[in-house]
């Protein structure tokens, strides 16, 4: 609970400067945070932007879908998917990344980190 | 330890040795092999190709590292002479002699020449010549160099083949035959009446029933054929294709009982009169008969090799003569008892003149089994028709529907391959039953590829596959494994399927499609796919709001993504041709960015490490300095690799740079399933390496030769010849039509190697689609490439000119900074990624859960 409490909300971007079914990378408090725009659902996603698996941050610069239903992001590098939800790798279950809380007043989008 | 000698190494020959091999026992016997002809055994099924582009290298069957590998000792140019039964020892011309415990015949058989007068001096043997060996062709070559007229006497089925062999040596060719029609063996008269239509048509002139009385010289050619009728025909070749006799000369000095008309007589297990002789093929006797294919020879040199093993058992059951092939692109087929001899035998025929079909059934009084079948024009129902003759299964429609396909009596006449028993045939050039083919598919076989790897079969005549693909896909389907085509969860359509909706239903949106043929959201499988194919039919720019959800980072960033996440860029020196004020640009930008720099094997240059913000400021200077995208992030065409060709090069016989520049600028917008790249040579050295690429093209003095579907990388594969002596023109034309065709029909990332093993019939079908418009689509597959060169544009001009496309080339949409992740290290005077062990870790990245 710590951790929460010093979590800020911090206005990253504005929702006007993505496209839908694509993500950007913001940095924020010297973290990548990858932001995805799932355009069918029409909802706001930020996960890390490190895949462990490339060992590289471009997350954000991967294909977003669905598998199975559970929305993903898959890594461009070595395609494993992640679950844009919980951050849990849908390719390896000992695996997964952080996510983050999202929010959207007006055009601005701002994380929770 | 036991001492085989097989005589001759034909084609039965060779396979007896191989199958020796294939089945371990050779650790049990010592095996030599003596030829008389100077090579190894070669395709003799295949000679015809050697005028289409094939070389002997390409025929050979076997080789000496292959023989060398396995222990098997070989001689040629060393024919046997005497064999010493009691002694059980063999005599070579060249005075060797070696000592066997089993001796196998496989001494073949050899061409029928007719008795009749003919000059007999040098210019005789150098022009009138038969059609059997590698040598017989290269001295029809020869011939052929200083003759303009070339005779086939004979008008079965090798005489057509070596028909077709004078006119790719660009002969006016005739074919003499004294029956009254074509192919008298296989073939009736209707069937005999459209073959020699569609063999005229194609400039064969046909001479039936004349008997040749004598061969004398010529006024205006080199020999005159005077026939008992009166009549004669001037040529200045003249092939003897008349029938074959069986090669038993060896046999009956030895002392072998023979044939009345020759043959080595043998048992049901290959033996000859003498138990530790055994004779296979074309020189044997079985019954009364001699087996002119090679499939009945392939089955004697296996009931030998399991008795030589101890294997009683297996017997040689004689064979099914049924054949089928493609006689100068037109397809014959012939099944059983063609000719209605068997009492009270019926037939049913279909001439359709029209289309240049002929159809023929014969079936038993009752009409509920089928006894022979003639085929000619149109062969597709040999193998379900085969298949209900050698099963002697009832016919599932009134015979009269066999020959009508089209019709719902017809539909209904296409037959389950489910009724066919565990032991028909399906492969028999290699004797595959279905039952093998299902046990290949219950030990994991999934496709045809498998199939091939594991039972053989399609390897051969390749007649069966669309069978054999039958076979496969019913077993698979038994066994509960969903036989799916389907691209991913979201569409129930293969890649191929999902390009015709789009196409004909005009989609230009992947949410349309979706929406109206699909589910979900998508995925990181369907979105490129489906990217690639609205960027093939409509050719948008990739990176329209429309479009840039479906692209993979590459396409979005029009660039490769390497291993650190950053991006290689590579503009297009189209065919490897570039100026030194171009080179020096190369040089200019990769040093002010400190991008590693090699050159690729496509003859262009690889600069690396690019970061995103860096990219759209790379390919300004690039674009200023005239450079445009090399397409090498995407599925599409990457390169035209040339050789220098006649510009420059002593032995180039056409300007292959002038034409790779031609067609890389042609093709270079292309999306595809795959990528594709090309390669152009000036003259057969190849030294493009043509042969290796999806599309190859190599000049000769008479134009260009068109070879598709080869493929260097994991799995390489020589491209097939497709066509000869082509202009520009239709080179590109055949060209434009053989990758839309591709683009249009191929599975996701499926290159076009893999492509075309898995097209049902193959090249030859790929040549029936394209050069002969089977499908009538030729015009449409021009105008969907008209419009892809058309619509053309650099996505990295467009990208450049484009602020707000502009906006996403950073690491951060809300800093300036670079990736602080990025390390590297200096090796040889450039920068490449640290590895894990050079890293310094300077930021925490992995945060606990």
């Amino acid at each position: 609970m710590s951790e929460l409490a010093t979590e800020t909300w911090t206005e990253v971007c504005r929702k006007s400067q993505l496209s839908p079914g694509t993500g950007v990378c913001a940095l924020v408090k010297g973290k990548q945070i990858a932001i995805f725009w799932e355009g069918i659902s029409d909802q706001i996603f930020a996960l890390s932007n490190y895949c462990p698996f490339g060992k590289v941050n471009m997350l954000s610069r991967g294909l977003i879908g669905d598998f199975k239903g559970e929305l993903m992001v898959a890594s461009p590098l070595y395609k494993q998917r992640f679950s844009l939800q919980t951050g849990q790798c849908l390719d390896d279950e000992s695996v997964s990344i952080p996510t983050y809380q999202v929010k959207i007043e007006g055009d601005a989008i701002k994380i929770a980190a | 330890m036991e001492r085989i000698i097989v005589v001759g190494n034909g084609m039965v020959g060779h396979h007896f040795i191989d199958q020796l091999i294939q089945q371990d026992k050779l650790g049990q016997v010592q095996v030599t092999t003596f030829s008389e002809e100077s090579r190894l055994a070669y395709d003799r099924v295949q000679l015809s190709s050697y005028f289409s582009g094939k070389t002997a290298d390409d025929l050979m069957m076997t080789s000496p590292e292959y023989y060398d590998e396995h222990g098997v000792q070989y001689f040629v140019n060393d024919k046997v002479i005497e064999v010493l039964p009691e002694e059980k020892i063999v005599v070579t011309a060249s005075g060797r002699r070696e000592s066997y415990d089993k001796l196998v015949l496989a001494t073949g058989s050899y061409p029928f020449v007719p008795p009749i007068p003919r000059p007999e001096d040098k210019a005789a043997e150098e022009n009138i010549l038969v059609y059997r060996t590698i040598e017989d062709l290269e001295a029809m070559t020869k011939s052929g160099e200083n003759s303009k007229v070339g005779v086939v006497v004979g008008g079965g089925l090798l005489g057509l083949e070596a028909a077709k062999a004078l006119k790719d040596l660009g002969m006016e060719t005739h074919v003499v035959e004294f029956a009254p029609r074509l192919m008298a063996v296989q073939v009736c008269d209707g069937g005999g009446a459209i073959l020699r239509t569609k063999i005229e048509e194609l400039g064969v002139k046909v001479h039936t029933e004349k008997n040749t009385k004598e061969i004398v010289a010529g006024e205006n050619t080199r020999y005159r054929m005077n026939f008992a009728d009166g009549s004669s025909l001037d040529t200045d070749m003249i092939l003897f294709s008349a029938g074959i006799r069986p090669q038993d000369q060896l046999a009956r000095e030895t002392g072998l009982e023979l044939g009345p008309r020759g043959g080595i007589v043998i048992n049901n297990q290959c033996q000859t009169s003498n138990p530790d002789i055994y004779a296979i093929g074309e020189c044997a006797l079985w019954e009364g008969k001699i087996f002119g294919l090679v499939a009945p020879g392939y089955s004697m040199a296996k009931v030998t090799v399991d008795h030589i093993a101890g294997e009683q058992a297996k017997e040689f059951a004689g064979a099914d003569m049924s054949t089928k092939l493609k006689l100068m692109g037109v397809d014959v087929a012939s099944i059983g008892d063609a000719h209605a001899n068997t009492e009270g035998a019926l037939s049913y025929s279909l001439s359709d003149e029209a289309r240049q079909v002929y159809k023929k059934v014969v079936t038993n009084a009752a009409g509920d089994r089928l006894l022979g079948a003639v085929l000619v024009g149109d062969a597709d129902d040999y193998g379900n028709w085969l298949q209900l003759f050698l099963n002697d299964m009832p016919l599932p429609v009134a015979p009269e529907y066999l020959l009508v396909p089209s019709s719902e009596e017809g539909a209904a006449a296409a037959m389950g391959v489910d009724s066919l028993p565990d032991s028909a045939q399906i492969c028999s050039c290699f004797d595959v039953t279905k039952g093998q083919i299902c046990q290949a598919v219950r030990d994991g076989a999934t496709t045809m590829g498998d199939i091939k790897a594991t039972t053989g079969a399609a390897t051969g005549c390749g007649g069966c596959s669309a069978l054999a693909v039958q076979v496969m896909n019913a077993e698979l389907e038994n066994l509960g494994v969903e036989v799916s085509n389907d691209i991913c969860e979201h569409f129930a359509h293969s890649r191929a399927e999902l390009a015709d909706i789009v196409r004909v239903k005009k989609i230009k949106t992947f949410e349309q499609l979706l929406s109206e043929h699909g589910k979900g959201h998508g995925c990181e499988i369907c979105k490129p796919a489906v990217g690639s194919i609205l960027a093939t039919f409509w050719n948008d720019y990739v990176l329209k709001d429309d479009h840039i959800s479906l692209q993979d980072t590459n396409d979005i960033f029009l660039g490769n993504m390497q291993k650190d996440g950053t991006y290689s860029v590579v503009p297009r020196i189209a065919g490897g041709e570039i100026t030194p004020d171009k080179l020096i640009v190369l040089g200019e930008v990769a040093k002010e960015y400190d991008l590693y720099t090699k050159i690729t094997g496509g003859q262009r240059v690889d600069l690396f490490g690019a970061q995103l913000h860096e990219l759209p400021k790379i390919w300004s200077k690039l674009i200023d300095a005239g450079f445009e995208t090399g397409h090498a992030y995407g599925k599409s065409l990457r390169t035209v690799k040339s050789c220098v060709g006649s510009t420059w090069c002593r032995y180039g016989v056409q300007d292959s740079v002038g034409m790779a520049i031609l067609l890389e600028n042609r093709y270079k917008g292309l999306r595809a399933p795959h990528k594709i790249k090309f390669g152009v040579s000036g003259c057969t050295r190849e030294c493009a390496e043509a042969q290796s690429k999806d599309i190859g093209i190599i000049a000769t003095e008479g134009g260009w030769g068109l070879y598709v579907c080869g493929n260097g990388g994991m799995r390489p594969r020589h491209a097939d010849l497709f066509a000869t002596d082509l202009d520009d023109v239709t080179l590109m034309r055949y060209i434009d039509r053989v990758l839309m065709f591709y683009v249009r029909t191929a599975d996701r990332l499926q290159r076009t190697s893999v492509w075309l093993e898995n097209l049902e019939g193959g090249v030859d079908y790929l040549k029936e689609v394209v050069i002969e418009d089977k499908l009538h689509i030729c015009e449409e597959l021009e105008q969907n490439m008209h419009h892809v060169v058309e619509s053309y544009q650099c996505e990295w001009k467009s990208t450049v000119n484009d602020e707000k496309k502009l906006a996403r080339f950073s690491q951060f949409i809300n800093a300036d900074e670079p990736d602080n992740n990025l390390q590297y290290v200096r090796e040889r005077g450039q920068r490449r990624p640290a590895t894990e062990e050079e890293r310094i870790q300077t930021i925490e990245i992995v945060e606990a859960p």
